[in-house]
């Protein structure tokens, strides 16, 4: 039955390129969390009304995610080439997708941790300074957790976005599914090998969408 | 405290030493047991008379100012206002929104800074404090809210355990004074519920324990009470009097409910435009409001719309007698007057109208009353409530 519908279909080649796949997004995943966040608290602390209100370095933060988000994605590949080749040795593999997965996926997930961040009610913030907490306090025991469910929703959405550019960094020489879908897929014609690089991919976006809806609903105790 | 009001402490408390002393050599006490009595009275009630002695000040405010500068204005928040507040206070400051009053409370912990002007807390000058000094000092002065501004992410033990974190607690002692706060606020079984699944008045009480977690020396209170309902509100109140009467808590409440300020509170000031316009005790300010505000304020708890109407309706049915109006003042109403002047004088005592409301520093109203006998009896009873320190009109206009 399978044989008959994917004729053209080496399951090991397929495991191969959904291993890759993986990987590419998990790392990812792993690193525009970690800069995104980064980012966001930048942007919204240094925010009108933040704990550390300053100018300058909320214009800066601001125009750096702007300009990152309004490259385009394979544009952003090709741009950072060679930085890519510094930082992994190499410019080739799920290993060099990854500077520019992260590079393309902070700047969008720390705009919605900054989302995020201004959900927190201002008056818990305040509650915190009147009991003496001092700002890392403020950013690791308040802000945090109090948006944590908005923050696994903001990485929820931003995973599936990297699952996208993984399969856009395949197409010039990443690995993964969308590498394999139109080098073994596409230019050799053999459309079923298409077919299934989609449902697989479809099947991993399913997933992460379900791991984040439900780790959300776990920690929101409003 | 007067410095005057010392002086008569003090020679007040040589007084009672000078008592104690003669107990000891008293001849006619005998008897050792009644002796130890007599003395163990007298040691109480100096006590009492040391303790008021130390009932100086908490938190004094010179000149305060604070100026937020819009576009095209700049408001006075607050405006140039001083005021002193004795520990273990219940202090109550009234005001319409707008009044600044929720700037002043801000700046008592210093959430919004001072344009100009002096705060000091506890003999520690808040003003001229580093960031980092600042925030122990905070400790010492607990907030709660209007909005109660818990964490929804953590129970109620990891809310009121929050500013024992902050200020280094160890774990197990943390455990044991939030296991005490719970008991004290009424909240016992309820730690590891989180803030979404209690109601106003328990969130609240959450709310309370965690100002309290670490032995504050002041309680604000911004607006408190002004999201509950009635029943829930009284109940918050008698939380604060226990508190304040029980830990010898200074508290500053500020609220647009006179009903508060009555139900709890030993000094008020009313506040308008930034400035405070009125001040004083509960009582005095009750029966002698002299400013617009403060009288609109009176008559939010004592107003009584029907007055007019059933003066008029007791003129035109109750012909016969006198109609006497009694004003309460004070610890008076707990008198049963009105009982003592029917058994002690030949008069019947038809009442008519009237409201009596308690404060902290006693009950205070105005009752209509009808006496009906013989003129000489009236007369005499009238007299008679006239030495006491109710004060008596006879055929009060309408």
């Amino acid at each position: 039955m399978f044989e008959q519908l994917f004729p053209n279909v080496n399951m090991e080649d397929i495991i191969t390129a959904t291993n890759e796949t993986m990987y590419m997004t998990l790392i990812s995943v792993a690193g525009t969390f970690i800069l995104g966040l980064l980012l966001g608290l930048l942007l919204y602390l240094s925010g009108p009304g933040g704990l550390w209100e300053n100018k300058p370095l909320n214009w800066f933060t601001a125009s750096l995610v702007n300009v990152f988000r309004a490259i385009p994605f394979i544009i952003l590949i090709l741009l950072l080439f060679p930085f890519t080749d510094f930082l992994m040795n190499t410019i080739r593999g799920p290993k060099a997708a990854l500077p520019a997965l992260i590079i393309g996926g902070a700047p969008f997930y720390a705009r919605l941790v900054e989302i995020a961040l201004k959900e927190v009610d201002k008056g818990v913030v305040e509650a915190a300074k009147s009991m003496g907490a001092k700002y890392s306090t403020i950013i690791f025991k308040v802000l945090l957790p109090e948006s944590m469910p908005a923050l696994i929703s903001g990485i929820t959405v931003t995973a599936i976005a990297l699952i996208g550019y993984t399969a856009v960094a395949g197409v010039i020489g990443a690995g993964g599914l969308g590498d394999f879908a139109y080098f073994y897929g596409f230019q050799r014609n053999d459309f079923d090998i298409v077919v299934i690089c989609t449902i697989l991919i479809v099947l991993i976006v399913f997933i992460f969408q379900f791991i984040g809806d439900f780790t959300s609903r776990k920690l929101d105790k409003r | 405290m007067m410095p005057g009001n010392r002086r008569t402490d003090h020679s007040l408390r040589c007084q009672i030493l000078q008592g104690v002393t003669n107990t000891l050599r008293d001849e006619r006490a005998d008897n050792d047991e009644v002796r130890f009595s007599v003395l163990l009275q007298k040691s109480v009630f100096l006590l009492g008379v040391f303790d008021n002695g130390g009932k100086d000040s908490m938190i004094s405010i010179k000149n305060l100012s604070k100026v937020f500068q819009t576009k095209d204005q700049e408001v006075r928040a607050v405006d140039d206002l001083s005021l002193n507040i004795k520990k273990g206070e219940i202090y109550g400051v009234i005001g319409y929104s707008g009044a600044g009053k929720s700037t002043f409370i801000r700046l008592l912990n210093r959430l919004e800074d001072p344009t100009a002007g002096e705060i000091t807390v506890d003999d520690q000058d808040l003003t001229g404090m580093s960031k980092g000094r600042l925030r122990v000092a905070r400790q010492q002065i607990g907030m709660i809210f209007q909005h109660f501004n818990l964490l929804w992410s953590r129970t109620v033990f990891d809310n009121i355990a929050f500013p024992l974190e902050i200020a280094g607690v160890s774990k197990s002692d943390r455990k044991k004074r939030v296991d005490e706060l719970i008991d004290l606020v009424g909240l016992s079984g309820r730690g590891n519920s989180y803030p979404s699944q209690l109601s106003g008045g328990q969130k609240q009480r959450v709310g309370i324990a965690r100002a309290l977690a670490n032995n504050p020396k002041v309680l604000l209170c911004d607006e408190a009470t002004s999201a509950l309902d009635p029943e829930t509100t009284d109940s918050i109140l008698d939380l604060l009097v226990d508190i304040n009467e029980k830990l010898g808590l200074t508290i500053v409440l500020i609220t647009h409910e006179m009903h508060v300020i009555r139900k709890i509170c030993h000094q008020v000031a009313v506040m308008e435009q930034g400035k405070v316009v009125e001040r004083g005790d509960v009582l005095d300010v009750f029966l002698h409001p002299e400013k617009p505000v403060t009288k609109r304020f009176v008559d939010q708890v004592m107003g009584d719309p029907d007055r007019e109407h059933s003066l008029q309706l007791i003129h035109e049915q109750y012909r016969s007698g006198e109609i006497l109006k009694l004003h309460f003042v004070g610890d008076t109403a707990g008198q049963a007057l009105i009982s003592d002047v029917s058994r002690n004088y030949k008069v019947d005592v038809n009442i008519l109208h009237g409201k009596i409301t308690q404060t902290q520093k006693g009950a205070y109203g105005t009752m209509f009353v009808q006496f009906q006998g013989e003129k000489e009896e009236i007369d005499r009873a009238i007299s008679y409530i006239e030495s006491t320190s109710v004060e008596v009109e006879v055929n009060p206009d309408v």
